[in-house]
């Protein structure tokens, strides 16, 4: 018998699940769409008697009783832009009071047509102020005259349109954009600067550059490289050409090829993006040019690997591990690659010196490689290892500038301390001169 | 010729993008979008050189039976026999091969069922390494071998500990503290790195306009 309790058992489960499995059926497809007719109808009965309701206390009465629609509307030129907008402002009417005020809608013609189209809304907690062409589906086209009408817009969807008005102006774009006078400011006295450092530089004026070790570094490793007889490894980053971080990587490049031609030390510079890898090309030709072994030059040296960024990285770690060079060069723009590529070179063996302006990738580089060159020492280095005069007068005009921030900086600190002490307001003075608001 | 045309080409158009960010004027943004839709149309023509190196380096490696030739063909094969049969028989990428995509089952191509299956993992498996040279780099950097490396390691605690619930449980200043230190301290050194960079490119820039910086030239550079 007690053989027979579990089959007994699973019989009255799987007639209890059959019974439950039957009640949990879901309806007949047609009582389930009655059903829901009813309940929308029922839905739609409310919605009309509330709308009624809005319609018959709402509207109706106010515009019986005199409701104002908006008025005195100002048309004027948007400022500061490419004279593709408008800036429209006017009175509101009587409708602010009303609680089922839900918004102004702009409606806009051009002169002498008949349709009016529907620009933009305003709600009804922003505001009077509208700026018209930033939708580019109704674009302000300048020097054409637009007529305008605003209307108050009601929750039940009903409107009380001001009369149209001609706009006072027409769109017309700026030739001088008058909010970015601190910028130029700014931008003048930074380049006054590196220029005076250029001509001081050409003129022979001595200047003195702290060493950095980084830089330092490149012909120790070029030379480590050398002994060992294994190759270098240059990667200029894998940004393209309008990165100013790969324009000094390739300005390196030219140097360290020099004197990699030099020692007759092999070179490999496996490059992400085509343009940087012609460049790459010509600017490491050149450099065995100079050096006077244009024969020692391999065509196969620098070359295009993919642009897929872990593609990349796969291919450059498999070279590191095949090839094992001796050293390897990180200089330019990196992503999260950067601590992929460092910590294989670093596994491998491999002197490693990178430099690149990512500040989230420098902690990456700065733990796994011998020497790293902080954001502007990467653009530093062209003048450090070419040593023109030139050159040294942009890092000394660079200097100059950074010397004004911290002056000003020092004066923020110094002014904030004197507002606690004093009760003053003059740290807000300092704001107002030398900061802005973001600006296109 | 060959060194002044381009020369001639960054001074002025670096003057006049300069001036232009300064004009908000229809013609001046005109000119910039104009600018801006055309350049990226030389980098497509560049990946043809790209494509013809890829190439040359591996015909060679095949050619001079270099070291793990073979492989060469695993590059060349696909790089050309893709955009081949993608261009000339687009009909039979269409492999028919059943995938299943958000709950359907749907068809798929050879090409993408090959990109969703062979190249998207690869990629990930790559980019997974990253959490394991994470915790390499870090036991290497958090190495307390001097004073400063030992605030270093300490700073890397809290701010670590501050970061998880754990953190909380032990004080309840350590993420306070945690915070503080991103705020702050780390947050101005990151600020005064910005700054430099952001002259540096300013210099780098004027130096490349005046032509006192002529690598990027390539060869016609010197």
């Amino acid at each position: 018998m007690l053989r027979k309790v579990p089959a007994l058992l699973l019989a009255l489960l799987l007639a209890t699940g059959l019974a439950w499995a039957q009640g949990e059926d879901p309806p007949p497809a047609e009582s389930a769409e009655t059903g829901e007719t009813a309940e929308t109808a029922e839905e739609a009965a409310l919605v009309g008697e509330v709308e009624a309701e809005i319609t018959a206390s709402t509207v109706s009465s106010t515009l019986g009783d005199g409701m104002v629609a908006p008025g005195n509307i100002v048309v004027a030129d948007y400022p500061n832009d490419a004279g593709d907008g408008l800036l429209l402002y006017f009175d509101p009417g009587s409708e602010a009071d009303n609680e089922n005020f839900a918004g102004y809608a702009i409606y806009r013609r051009t002169l002498g047509e008949e349709e009016l189209l529907l620009v933009g809304t305003i709600d009804a907690d922003e505001g009077a102020e509208f700026v018209d062409g930033y939708d580019p589906d109704f674009i302000v086209e300048p020097g054409v005259q637009y007529e305008y009408q605003v209307a108050a817009m009601y929750l039940n969807g009903a409107e009380v349109p001001s009369d149209p008005v001609t706009a006072q102006e027409v769109a017309s774009g700026q030739i001088y954009h008058a909010g970015k006078t601190r910028v130029l400011v700014g931008c003048v006295l930074f380049l006054g600067l590196i220029l005076f450092y250029f001509h001081a530089a050409q003129r022979g004026v001595e200047m003195y550059l702290r060493p950095i070790a980084g830089i330092e570094a490149i012909d120790e490793a070029i030379g480590r490289a050398t002994e060992m007889g294994k190759p270098i490894l240059y990667v200029p980053g894998l940004s393209t050409i309008s990165d100013v971080a790969t324009i000094a990587s390739i300005t390196i490049l030219g140097r360290v090829a020099k004197k990699v031609a030099e020692y007759g030390t092999p070179l490999l510079v496996p490059n992400r993006d085509p343009i940087v890898y012609t460049i790459a090309e010509e600017t490491v030709k050149q450099a065995y040019m100079e050096a006077g072994r244009p024969d020692a030059f391999d065509k196969d040296s620098v070359f295009f690997l993919t642009q897929s960024q872990f593609a990349f990285v796969a291919g450059v770690n498999g070279i590191m591990m095949r090839e094992k060079p001796a050293t390897n060069f990180y200089l330019g723009m990196f992503w999260a690659e950067s601590l992929i590529l460092a910590e294989t070179g670093s596994l491998s063996g491999a002197i490693q010196i990178a430099g690149t302006d990512a500040v989230t990738q420098l902690p990456f580089f700065i733990t796994t490689c011998d020497y790293t060159l902080i954001g502007e020492e990467l653009y530093a280095a062209s003048a450090y290892l070419g040593r023109e005069p030139k050159q040294l007068g942009s890092i000394k005009g660079q200097d100059a500038c950074k010397g004004i921030i911290m002056a000003v900086i020092t004066l923020g600190l110094l002014l904030a301390l004197t507002d606690i002490i004093a009760g003053t307001e003059t740290l807000d003075w300092l704001k107002s001169v030398v900061t802005m608001p973001i600006v296109d | 010729m060959k060194r002044s045309i381009p020369l001639a080409i960054v001074m002025v158009g670096g003057i006049l993008f300069m001036i232009q960010y300064f004009i908000p004027h229809q013609y001046s943004q005109t000119l910039f979008d104009y600018y801006t839709e055309w350049a990226p149309l030389v980098g497509a023509f560049a990946l043809v050189l790209g494509v013809g190196s890829l190439s040359r380096l591996h015909s060679h490696k095949i050619k001079r039976k270099a070291k793990n030739w073979q492989y060469s063909y695993a590059v060349l094969i696909p790089l050309f026999g893709v955009p081949f049969f993608a261009l000339i028989m687009p009909e039979s990428l269409g492999g028919g091969i059943m995938q299943t995509m958000g709950g359907d089952r749907v068809t798929q191509g050879v090409f993408d069922f090959t990109y969703m299956n062979v190249q998207v993992p690869i990629q990930a498996t790559m980019f997974s390494l990253l959490a394991f040279y994470i915790a390499s780099a870090a036991f290497r950097a958090f190495r307390a071998k001097s004073a400063l490396a030992s605030v270093l390691l300490i700073a890397a605690i809290i701010v670590m500990l501050g970061q998880v619930p754990i953190g909380e449980l032990i004080g309840k200043w350590f993420p306070k503290i945690g915070l503080w230190i991103l705020r702050y301290p780390n947050l101005g050194a990151k600020r005064a790195i910005a700054l430099g960079v952001g002259f540096g490119m300013l210099a780098t820039q004027l130096k490349i306009i005046f032509g006192v910086e002529r690598n990027w030239l390539g060869g016609a550079g010197e």
